[in-house]
C-alpha cells in the first residue's frame, strides 16, 4: 500500500469449470453454490478424497450473498469458541492463495474496530486482551493510533461520537470474493466435483428419518448426504424437512463510491455509529450498513439506513464529503439469536447444516469449508465447530458474539 | 421508503415506525411446565417465512401505538394492516 488502482487485477477468466447436467446421484450434495458451499466441496474433494459431489445453486455461482459482500477478514471475536473458527479460517487464508493455486488478493491491511463511548472502550479492551489469550494479533490503540494507522479519520473531540480509540488486528484484511468464488470452484471441478447452476433444491426426501434424495427445477437426485450452505434460505431448506431454525433472515446493504486513488490505507469499523469501510484493489470505497429491522427475502433494503450510514461515513471521514455514490445492494443474511453460527448435524440423519453466519460470513469461508467438510465426512462435528450446535438454544450454551459481531443486529 | 398505514394515523414513513417481530406470539400459559425444548422453542424460534408473515409494528415517533400487519417478505408488500383486538385476517 498504496498501490496503483487496478495494477494488480488479474485478467478476467476464460471459464474455469464445466457447466454439467445432474447426474443421478451423489455421494454428497451441497446445496448452495456461494464461498461456503464451494470451499466445503474443495475441503470434501482435497482432505477426505470425497469428490461423487454436486455443489446445486438455483441462479450462478457465487451470485448470492458472496457476490455482494464487503469481504473484510478478521478474527478478533471475544469468546473462546468463536476464536478457534475464525483464526482457523483466517490461518487458511493466509495460504489460499498458494493452495488454489488461483489469486484472491488478500490483502493483511489491518482492521480497525473504533471506539465512540467509555463503555465502548472498556469492552473493546476486553477484547483485546480475551484476542490476546487465544493468541490472535489484538491491540488496542488510542485515537491517535488511529490517526497514524488511519490518517483520513476524523479523530476530533469536537463530533457528535468522538473516535476514542480501536481495536487493531494487523492481519486482518480484505480479499477480493469473486476471484475467492472462482479459485473455490475451479479447484473443485479440477478434482471431480460437479457445479450445477440454475438447479433450485424445492424438495428434500428422507425415508425413515434418514435424508435420501433432493428435488429440484432439474429433476431428481439422490444423495448419500446432503449439506445445507444457503445463508438467507437456509429456513426455507430446513421447513422442507419439517425443521424449525432460530434464524431471522433479514437485508443487509452495501454500497460503493465511485473509483478513487488510494486514500484509505486499512479497514475501518464503527459498531456504534454504524458504517465500516475499506478501500477495493479497483479504488471503489466499500461501505456496510447495518441489517434493516424487518425480515426480509427481497435482496432490497431501506432507504433510510443508506442515509444514516452515509451521514455516519461522512462525519467519520469528512474527505469523502465529494465521492460519489455508484450503486447499492442487499444481501439477505441469516441472523442467529446469539449472533454465531450453526453448524452440524440435525435431527434428521445424514442432513447437514451450515447457517447463522449472519452478516459476517465471508471472513469464515475457508475455516467453514474445512470444518464443515470435516463434520460431513466423519459424521460427527469437527472440534472447532462443537460449539455451535443447533441444539445449544435448547442447552442454553450460546456463543453471545453480537459485541464483536461488528454489525448491528 | 416505505409507507406503512397505521390503523390511526394512515400512511406514514417506514422510519417512523419500530419492528416487533412475530405477532400472535403467547406467553406460555403454564411456564413452570414447559421443558427445555418448549422454552427454547418460545424465546428463540421464530417464523421465518419467504411469503405472508403475520408480525407486530409500533408507530413510535407518530401515535406510538402497536398494531399488526402481514405482510410479504419477499416483496415488502403490506397484504393486511389490523389492530390487536382484531383477529388475523385470511389471506388468499
Amino acid at each position: 500500500m498504496p498501490r496503483t488502482p487496478g495494477a494488480d487485477l488479474p485478467d478476467h477468466p476464460d471459464f474455469l469449470w464445466d457447466d454439467p447436467d445432474p447426474k443421478p446421484a451423489y455421494d454428497v450434495i451441497v446445496v448452495g453454490g456461494g464461498g461456503h458451499g464451494l470451499a466445503t466441496a474443495y475441503y470434501l474433494a482435497k482432505v477426505h478424497g470425497i469428490t461423487n459431489v454436486a455443489v446445486l445453486e438455483k441462479g450462478w455461482l457465487a451470485g448470492g450473498n458472496m457476490a455482494r459482500n464487503t469481504t473484510i477478514i478478521r478474527s478478533n471475536y471475544l469468546w473462546d469458541e468463536s476464536s478457534g473458527i475464525y483464526e482457523h479460517s483466517l490461518k487458511l487464508w493466509e495460504g489460499l492463495e498458494e493452495d488454489l493455486g488461483y489469486p484472491i488478493l488478500f490483502s493483511q491491511r489491518g482492521v480497525l474496530n473504533l471506539a465512540h463511548s467509555l463503555q465502548d472502550v472498556r469492552d473493546s479492551v476486553r477484547r483485546v486482551e480475551a484476542n490476546k489469550l487465544n493468541g490472535i494479533d489484538a491491540e488496542w490503540v488510542d485515537a491517535e493510533g488511529v490517526k497514524e494507522l488511519c490518517p483520513i479519520v476524523n479523530t476530533s473531540p469536537d463530533v457528535r461520537y468522538p473516535v476514542l480509540g480501536a481495536t487493531y488486528q494487523p492481519r486482518a484484511g480484505i480479499a477480493k470474493h469473486d476471484y475467492v468464488a472462482w479459485g473455490f470452484a475451479r479447484a473443485a471441478h479440477a478434482m471431480g466435483v460437479d457445479l450445477i447452476q440454475n438447479c433450485e433444491v424445492t424438495g428434500i426426501s428422507t425415508v425413515n428419518g434418514r435424508v435420501t434424495a433432493v428435488e429440484t427445477s432439474r429433476g431428481r437426485i439422490a444423495a448419500g448426504k446432503v449439506a445445507l450452505c444457503a445463508a438467507g434460505h437456509s429456513s426455507v431448506l430446513a421447513r422442507m424437512v419439517g425443521l424449525d431454525l432460530p434464524l431471522m433472515s433479514h437485508p443487509l446493504q452495501a454500497l460503493v463510491s465511485e473509483l478513487l486513488e488510494p486514500i484509505h490505507p486499512t479497514v475501518v469499523m464503527s459498531n456504534a455509529v454504524h458504517v465500516y469501510v475499506s478501500q477495493a484493489h479497483k479504488g471503489e470505497l466499500v461501505m456496510g450498513a447495518g441489517i434493516d429491522s424487518y425480515n426480509g427475502y427481497g435482496q432490497r433494503g431501506s432507504f433510510h439506513i443508506i442515509e444514516q450510514q452515509m451521514a455516519a461515513a461522512l462525519e467519520l471521514f469528512p474527505v469523502f464529503a465529494r465521492a460519489h455514490l455508484l450503486r447499492t445492494w442487499a444481501g439477505i443474511v441469516d441472523v442467529s439469536p446469539d449472533a454465531s453460527p450453526i453448524i452440524g448435524l440435525t435431527p434428521v440423519e445424514n442432513l447437514f447444516l451450515n447457517c447463522g453466519w449472519g452478516t459476517g460470513g465471508f471472513k469464515a469461508t475457508p475455516g467453514v469449508g474445512d470444518v464443515f467438510a470435516a463434520t460431513i465426512a466423519r459424521g460427527k462435528p469437527h472440534e472447532y465447530a462443537e460449539p455451535f450446535t443447533l441444539d445449544r438454544f435448547t442447552t442454553g450454551a450460546l456463543v453471545d458474539e453480537h459485541g464483536a459481531a461488528a454489525v448491528a443486529h | 421508503m416505505q409507507l406503512i398505514p397505521c390503523p390511526w394515523c394512515g400512511p406514514r414513513e417506514e422510519a417512523e415506525f419500530h419492528y416487533g417481530g412475530q405477532a400472535h406470539v403467547a406467553y406460555p400459559e403454564d411456564p413452570a411446565a414447559l421443558s427445555d425444548e418448549d422454552w427454547a422453542k418460545f424465546v428463540f424460534f421464530r417464523a421465518n417465512p419467504s411469503g405472508p408473515l403475520a408480525e407486530r409494528w409500533s408507530h413510535s415517533a407518530g401515535c406510538r401505538r402497536w398494531f399488526n400487519a402481514v405482510r410479504d417478505t419477499r416483496t415488502h408488500d403490506l397484504l393486511a394492516v389490523y389492530r390487536l383486538d382484531e383477529p388475523k385476517p385470511v389471506i388468499p
